[in-house]
């Protein structure tokens, strides 16, 4: 499979397998109007198979939003053809905007307009808790 | 700008500065009769309640200060969609310090950060209770004379009981305290609070045989199972019945078991017990009172 190089974009690179599409998503890159791909489960020597999403265009990243779903990820700068940064990811100790809390009882279940914002609670077992009722995050993908 | 959201915004050097406190105006009650003048009070209750709310308005009455708000969400701009930080927006402008209950988790959190003046939560849903909490700190401080070294069972209602999950929080930091969680399988506690407990290394057992965990008490925290935390009428209605403390149960306790209840009861602690003298629920109510009234003190800086 052939994807054309990009000259100025971003290329996040080392995405487990099968997460691409959920950060694709998140990352509301459908709504780009520049060339954007998906390879999904292409071959790695250092994980097996991984997805990679090239971006045609130098976008603001939301890393913590990147760095929730998927922490082992690389993310590589281009300008003119050249890779100007490389970037490793930490575990975002707070996330706000990327998942919702689905514990009935909390109060951002009747007051839309509150942002919902989870902590890092484990980081070992990187578990995220609602910093309003403390209900965990289901899952590390969207809802 | 302090708040009180949860118990563990307090370091325990503080919770000790309170029950002092709080010990010199049951001591000395005179010398606090002014300390609030001038100075007001909004309960904000969105949910009922009669020993919570009354002990808040009592508090800030006996420290000379004046008291506004509205004890059900009916009655306030809530009914009309208002939402929980623009009520806290606006009470900043007519009270020097607010306490507020709500039946959504983390309401008051909401409202902290928003008002512009201190905010206490009074209780939000079945999440946490924190002046519940320092009113029982200070029940086992008088009773027991500490808060280490001390075996304490929780029973009845674990997963929704918001007392039990913030005293649970607040025991948690003092040398050996180890933990009986006596209670249904439907009520165990919340996992995330095992999870605390375990990463902690917090001594605790959950069992479901009260009888049997009694002699080995030095506290008794005993809980209501709440029907307004149940979507489902026959879960309560099976449930509710599940631990029945009586005098012939307590035959087997300790002579120096302290049985507490953050009240009301309905039906699970029998009338009789009231008059055996490990029953320290009534006097929990009146320590509640004291305590609150060193927190509205430590919250609006007053000497």
């Amino acid at each position: 499979m052939i994807i054309n190089p990009i000259s100025n974009g971003i290329v996040i690179d080392h995405i487990t397998a099968g997460k691409g599409m959920t950060l694709y998503t998140l990352l509301n890159l459908a709504q780009l109007d520049c060339s954007v791909a998906i390879i999904k489960n292409a071959d790695s020597v250092k994980m097996g198979k991984k997805d990679i999403i090239k971006i045609d265009r130098v976008i603001d990243l939301n890393f913590d939003a990147v760095a929730y779903i998927d922490p082992d990820v690389t993310i590589n700068i281009i300008r003119d053809g050249q890779l100007v940064k490389r970037k490793h990811l930490d575990i975002p100790e707070r996330v706000e905007g990327v998942i919702r809390c689905t514990n009935p009882r909390c109060i951002t279940s009747t007051e839309q307009e509150l942002p919902h914002i989870f902590k890092l609670t484990d980081r070992e077992k990187r578990i995220y808790r609602c910093i309003y009722c403390e209900s965990k995050a289901k899952s590390k993908t969207l809802d | 700008m302090k708040h009180l959201i949860d118990i563990l915004d307090l370091s325990t050097e503080q919770i000790d500065g309170l029950i002092a406190t709080a010990n010199d105006i049951i001591a000395h009650p005179e010398q606090y009769r002014e300390k609030c003048h001038g100075k007001k009070l909004a309960t904000l209750f969105y949910e009922p309640s009669t020993r919570t709310r009354l002990s808040f308005e009592a508090a800030m009455y006996e420290l000379g200060g004046q008291v506004l708000g509205f004890s059900e969400a009916q009655s306030s701009s809530a009914s009309k969609g208002e939402s929980v930080a623009d009520t806290a927006r606006i009470i900043s402008c007519y009270a020097d310090i607010i306490a507020m209950r709500h039946y959504k988790e983390g309401a008051p959190l909401v409202a902290s950060l928003h008002a512009t003046v201190p905010v206490i939560n009074a209780g939000d849903g079945g999440h946490n209770h924190p002046t519940q909490t320092l009113a029982d700190l200070l029940t086992i401080q008088k009773e027991k004379g500490r808060l280490h070294d001390l075996v304490i069972g929780f029973c009845g209602d674990l997963k929704f009981g918001r007392t039990v999950h913030s005293l649970l929080n607040a025991m948690s930091r003092y040398e050996n305290v180890r933990f009986v969680l006596i209670s249904p399988e439907e009520l165990r506690i919340p996992e995330y609070l095992r999870q605390e407990l375990e990463k902690n290394g917090i001594s605790f057992r959950e069992t479901q045989n009260l009888e049997e965990s009694l002699p080995e008490l030095d506290i008794l925290y005993m809980t209501r199972v709440q029907q307004e935390r149940f979507f489902n009428e026959a879960d309560y209605i099976r449930l509710r019945d599940s631990y029945i403390l009586t005098s012939d149960k307590l035959k087997n306790a300790r002579a120096d078991l302290s049985i507490l209840h953050p009240l009301p009861r309905v039906n699970e602690i029998s009338v009789q017990v009231d008059s055996d003298p490990r029953a320290c629920y009534f006097k929990q109510a009146l320590y509640g009172k004291f305590i609150r009234m060193a927190l509205i003190l430590c919250l609006l800086d007053i000497q």
